[in-house]
């Protein structure tokens, strides 16, 4: 591939770094990620990305913007109010890097469509920047039933947490916590609150694993639970074993089909 | 140019550190390790910082050509140095 000196300059700081270089950069270029949720922790994540020349990213999204949500998603400003956030995603996208292409799904993932979003471009690597259950299982047993690698994050209040997920190296998000809670025993976000920056520093490291899958350096968080406490500044990366009984990616699995789980009333109310 | 044959040029006058190495980086990418770039850069900076960053990354520099222009024509193996 040939750059253009404009090109050489935007990616400047990559090509530099002996473990990027010219081709790493050029895998970057080359490369497909899905991110799921353009929130708190999907924005940032998208924005890293393509500011690094992910050359294709696909952003699910429903939701249109709200003033509730920026205070930490953003890549969505007071003007888009109103708007499609994957809309609005994409436009942030372009505006920072026009080498991207961005390709929009206005859906709600379900059992139904997560496989043909993950397999319409056949993306390299997910990202999970969703905010409830049944859409992280969801995204969890698609990921393996179609052998592709993701990344997942949660974040409330001041904590936050991810994984990540390489076929058939390590546990998946199944592995670790078998089944979801009962959704009333669940606060969402929009309930219990969330410090705005606890995206930006989770999404990051989402971002930051697609990176180094992509590029194939560094270890990345597969056999990890990495937890953050931003009130006591603390992070922790928790060692996590594969479980031969985990009924999707385990010795004898038992979901052979995507589900549907039940989801907050409150949660669904406002769509 | 002396006895030594470039199998690649790249003149980098053009750009501003760090595009210098960077392009400068492109082009020795392109070659086989023991192939010759020869790179035309400014004096100064460019002359002062990019044999170094090619030294760093395990290329040999053979060659220091002042052109008398206020440019140099640096040649360098690739992987010279690994």
């Amino acid at each position: 591939m040939k750059y253009s000196n404009e090109q050489l300059e935007r990616y400047s700081r990559h090509i530099i770094l002996k473990n990027v270089g010219v081709k790493g950069q050029e895998k970057l270029l080359g490369a497909k990620v899905l991110i799921v949720g353009t929130g708190g922790l999907g924005a940032p994540a998208a924005m890293y990305l393509a500011a690094a020349g992910i050359g294709t990213i696909g952003l699910v999204d429903f939701d249109r913007v709200e003033l509730s949500n920026l205070q930490r998603q953003i890549i969505h400003s007071t003007k888009d109010i109103g708007k499609p956030k994957a809309i609005s995603g994409q436009e942030t996208i372009h505006a920072i890097n026009p080498d991207v292409t961005v390709i929009t799904y206005q859906e709600w993932i379900n059992s139904q469509n997560i496989t043909d979003i993950i397999e319409d471009r056949n993306y390299d690597f997910i990202i999970d920047g969703t905010d409830n259950f049944p859409a992280k299982f969801l995204i969890n047993d698609a990921c393996v039933l179609t052998g592709k690698p993701f990344s997942h994050a949660g974040i409330i209040r001041f904590e936050g947490q991810t994984m990540t997920y390489v076929p058939g190296k390590g546990p998946c998000y199944r592995c670790v916590f078998k089944d979801p809670p009962p959704p009333e025993a669940v606060p969402s976000c929009k309930q219990a609150g969330v410090l705005g920056v606890m995206g930006g520093i989770i999404g990051t490291v989402q971002a930051t694993e697609a990176l180094k899958y992509v590029l194939g350096i560094g270890q990345l968080l597969n056999g990890y639970l990495l937890t953050f406490d931003a009130l006591e500044m603390n992070f922790r990366k928790v060692k996590l074993s594969q479980n031969r009984n985990c009924r999707i990616c385990g010795d004898n699995p038992t979901i052979r089909e995507l589900i549907d789980y039940e989801q907050q009333v409150c949660e669904l109310k406002q769509h | 140019m002396g006895a030594n044959k470039a199998d690649a040029f790249v003149d980098i006058t053009d750009v501003k550190c760090p595009v210098t190495f960077v392009k400068a980086k492109v082009a020795i990418e392109e070659l086989e390790d023991g192939q010759l770039l020869e790179i035309r850069m400014n004096d100064g900076e460019p002359v002062q910082n990019v044999p170094r960053s090619l030294k760093d990354e395990g290329h040999k520099v053979l060659n220091v050509d002042n052109n008398g222009d206020g440019t140099y024509a640096v040649l360098v193996e690739k992987g010279g140095l690994e």
